[in-house]
């Protein structure tokens, strides 16, 4: 199953696989013993002329054992999982790196990149459809807002995902580690438009970064 | 309904009173039953229609589908048969809505609440028979409405079963007018039928149960059918509050979810979980119900943990209250929220594994029979613990940051309420039929039907899991236009004919169904039910060899796989057909009073059972519902009604 995850490409996502394999390997072995047990019983216990079925009512001792074990194992993987989402969603980063504004509109990204100034709502202000840009190893603090309906921002590679809510500005940050071109696809239904909202995730290395930008304002001056 | 009319009439009475009374505007619970598991199967022909329609654009994105290339290309939602973005939205969300309000329920709650409460625990009829009758025809009514979505300007709802608002709510943002407020309409109409199913069902366990008939004796099926009461009851007003304030918002410009006019779209997701959790019990509970009730008949075995099971209910049906969030972990309510939902959602884990141990411990040691029922039992056990443990990926609100809203979540609710709730429905319906209907659906039909069904649920709903993995999102009409997906097209062409063929797979049981309830037995009838079911298994088999010859990618098959393909095709047809010819038991004769050797209430009225349901006197109880295979008696089971060697008196309740 793992082979069909799509590469990772952020910091976050690691975070996230780690669970997931997780997840994967205890409901696998869960999954297995259950079955096994299950075909064993209906082969071993299939009718058969002159047997007749147990009379029991069932064993207190089982009952015991079948709700402390799951229940230790869950509060185990909930601890893990609290420990993950602490660091994931409750952490707001204080100094991100880069910072960007995505708007969800029906049915388009709108993104917004500060100027030099680093504020938003200014003149300096680049403002493109679909493209986000970011360098490669620094935290991207992306402050996510609705224009219309629900949207919800993802991009598979990085395992992030977070739905758009119009009337609020919702933050997501992660830091993408790997070179290269990849996809935001919109994953909450939002319209007729909703398949094919899709905007380009461009992750640059630091050189190429500052020259899109160089070229990016100077194409919006002209 | 007076009861000496009752006695005096017996098994004929039901044909007294004409036909109206009789058929149509029915006090009788066993009649009301009937009407509802009609209307769900009349409305599961029309949910399974539009899934196949939209697995089609899925697999062939943007190409006619097939059958239906006679429509005019003026249609706003099929011109010549290809499907539109709105189309497809509408297909999706009343495909879910149509399955979870029209079919499961009435089903699972309407048919076999109405049922089995009264004839499994002594009693005559519901507490109140008007009551009754009329949550029926409300829920017809909602079905009315519902249907009439479709055929209005603009085409019927497509903001997804879950009606996120905006989208639901304002018109302009979806180009959805009279459809979703007939949607919201609907809903609000159809809570009120299950509201008073609820009612209807919680007073008559209370007040009616016959005497001896303690808490700790009555049947699981009916303490699950109990427990569901409950769960209605509170919910059900919360989605029809819903509804009304969607219609509020559509029709009389109120704001209540519109953040453009100060609204808070988030209020409708709470509110639509906070019924939606329940809810989700409300479609399974009854379905552990069935199995934990089918699984001891046909181990001739106690069940295992009797009080565990009742526990494990009420356990389950506490904590459904207070998981709704884990809907909502990506939705951007605060994070620390999320992490209480996390956990109690992981808690509510618990009750459910305690559940499956416990069925596993009633395998143990059994006498394990194969009918029909029993095999949709076991494949409930086996689907529901896949269901079951896929949900854990969606509680660790970390991985649900990745598998939310991909096929991940549609796989693992379908082992759930497909895998789940319906096989327990059809395993239900073969194993109630003959106190339902007076005569036993045919057991060779029923295996054909079921193993179909168990392998092409399985080939349909678990490749989504892979697709989630991958990041496949749901409810996107057109895979190819995302350059990540395309590489896994092949799976979502395999999902769709294998739907195609979970979709034929239906065939038998149609025939099985209808040739029982109307004794079609007739030597050209059987020659057709078999010709049919075995060219359905003969056909898909020929799809499947022309698939593994040319790859799925391959519309056409080469001479070599049709060779192939049909040798696997005549192989098939005739294998079926004489397996039929063979097996088939006369369709439609009569069924005994107690086909399966079963120990509780219904089987000790009559089949069918009459009007008031026993005879002059209610049965009196004098042990627990499983008593099976007891030390020292002759046979292997006796009726609830007679004494136990004192020995076990305690051990069995």
């Amino acid at each position: 199953m793992m082979s069909w995850l799509p590469e990772n490409i952020s910091i976050e996502g690691e975070e996230i696989d780690f669970l997931f394999y997780i997840s994967y390997y205890l409901t696998v072995v869960v999954f297995i013993l259950v079955a096994v047990a299950m075909g064993y019983f209906i082969i071993k216990y299939r009718a058969r002329p002159g047997v007749k079925a147990k009379y029991t009512h069932g064993n207190n001792v089982l009952e015991i054992l079948w709700t402390v074990i799951p229940t230790f194992i869950l509060l185990v993987f909930i601890l893990m999982t609290q420990t993950s989402w602490a660091k994931l969603k409750l952490a707001i980063p204080q100094n991100p790196r880069v910072r960007v504004e995505v708007t969800g509109k029906q049915f388009n990204w709108i993104v917004r990149y500060p100027g030099d100034d680093g504020k938003f709502g200014t003149k300096d202000d680049l403002v493109l459809d679909n493209q986000l840009n970011v360098p490669v190893n620094k935290q991207v603090f992306i402050a996510l807002k609705g224009a219309d309906v629900i949207h919800s921002f993802f991009v598979p590679q990085a395992r992030m995902k977070q739905d758009v809510v119009p009337g609020r500005t919702i933050p997501l940050w992660f830091t993408p580690t790997k070179v290269g071109k990849y996809e935001i696809p919109c994953a909450e239904l939002c319209g007729f438009g909703h398949s094919g909202m899709n905007g380009e995730f461009i992750v640059h290395s630091e050189e190429d970064y500052a020259k899109w930008r160089k070229k990016a304002w100077a194409e919006k001056d002209k | 309904m007076s009861e000496t009319t009752a006695d005096a009439h017996g098994a004929h009475d039901h044909h007294e009173g004409g036909f109206w009374s009789t058929y149509v505007f029915s006090l009788d619970h066993k009649m009301i039953a009937r009407q509802f598991l009609w209307l769900g199967l009349i409305m599961m022909v029309v949910g399974g229609m539009l899934a196949l329609i939209f697995r089609w654009q899925l697999a062939w994105p943007e190409t006619q589908v097939w059958g239906f290339e006679w429509i005019s290309d003026e249609s706003e939602g099929m011109p010549e048969g290809y499907v539109t973005p709105n189309f497809y939205n509408m297909a999706v969300t009343m495909h879910a809505t149509i399955m979870v309000f029209l079919v499961v329920m009435p089903i699972l709650v309407g048919c076999f609440g109405n049922f089995l409460i009264p004839l499994m625990i002594g009693a005559r009829d519901m507490a109140f028979p008007v009551l009754n009758m009329l949550s029926f025809w409300v829920a017809v009514l909602g079905a009315v409405i519902m249907t009439a979505g479709f055929f209005v300007e603009g085409g019927h709802a497509a903001a997804g079963w879950t009606g996120y608002a905006p989208l639901s709510t304002v018109p302009e943002y979806s180009g959805v007018f009279m459809g979703q407020t007939l949607w919201a309409l609907s809903l609000f109409v159809l809570s009120f039928s299950s509201l008073m199913g609820s009612i209807n069902y919680i007073t008559t366990l209370i007040n009616m149960r016959t005497e001896g008939m303690t808490w700790f004796r009555v049947p699981l099926v009916v303490w699950s059918l109990f427990v569901t009461a409950i769960l209605g009851l509170l919910a059900l007003p919360i989605l029809g509050s819903a509804g009304a304030m969607m219609i509020f918002d559509r029709v009389f410009e109120t704001n209540f979810f519109n953040p453009a006019k100060g609204g808070e779209p988030l209020l409708w997701q709470h509110l639509f979980w906070y019924f939606g959790h329940p809810e989700v019990y409300i479609l399974i509970l009854p379905g552990m119900g069935i199995a934990s009730e089918l699984l001891p008949v046909y181990c001739r075995k106690p069940i295992f943990g009797y009080r565990a099971m009742v526990y494990a209910m009420l356990a389950i049906a506490f904590l459904s209250w207070i998981v709704w969030g884990h809907h909502m972990f990506q939705s951007g309510m605060n994070p620390a929220l999320g992490s209480a939902f996390m956990m109690t959602t992981l808690v509510i884990a618990i009750p459910s594994a305690i559940k499956t141990f416990n069925w596993l411990g009633t395998l143990w040691g059994g006498s394990i029979r194969f009918t029909v029922p029993m095999l949709h039992a076991l494949a409930f056990v086996i689907l529901f613990v896949i269901g079951g443990l896929s949900g854990i990926f969606m509680a660790s609100n970390v991985v649900d940051i990745y598998i939310h809203d991909t096929y991940f979540i549609v796989a693992h609710f379908h082992y759930v309420i497909f895998g789940g709730s319906v096989f327990a429905l059809f395993g239900g319906i073969q194993h109630w039929f003959p106190k339902m209907f007076g005569r036993s659906m045919d057991e060779a039909l029923g295996k054909v039907h079921f193993w179909l069904t168990f392998i092409f649920f399985n080939m349909v709903f678990f490749p989504m899991h892979i697709l989630g993995v991958g990041g496949h999102m749901r409810r996107i009409y057109n895979p190819l236009q995302y350059e990540f997906l395309q590489g896994m097209q092949p799976i979502n062409v395999m999902i769709t004919l294998s739907a195609l063929a979970l979709g034929l797979s239906q065939i038998p049981f149609v025939f099985n169904f209808f040739a029982t309830v109307f004794r079609w037995n007739a030597k050209w009838f059987r020659v057709l039910t078999q010709a049919v079911s075995g060219l359905v298994v003969g056909f898909i088999g020929y799809k499947s060899a022309a698939v593994m010859f040319e790859g799925l990618m391959e519309p056409e098959a080469s001479t070599g796989g049709r060779i192939v393909g049909t040798i696997v095709f005549v192989a098939l047809t005739v294998w079926i057909y004489r397996y039929l010819e063979k097996n088939m038991a006369p369709l439609g004769a009569d069924a005994p009073q107690n086909p399966w050797d079963a120990n509780t209430l219904e089987w000790v009225a009559p089949t069918p059972a009459p009007h008031g349901n026993f005879g002059p006197t209610l049965p009196v109880v004098r042990r627990g519902p499983y008593e099976y295979s007891v030390p020292g008696e002759s046979a292997d089971w006796a009726p609830q009604t007679e004494a136990i060697d004192p020995k076990y008196a305690e051990a069995g309740h």
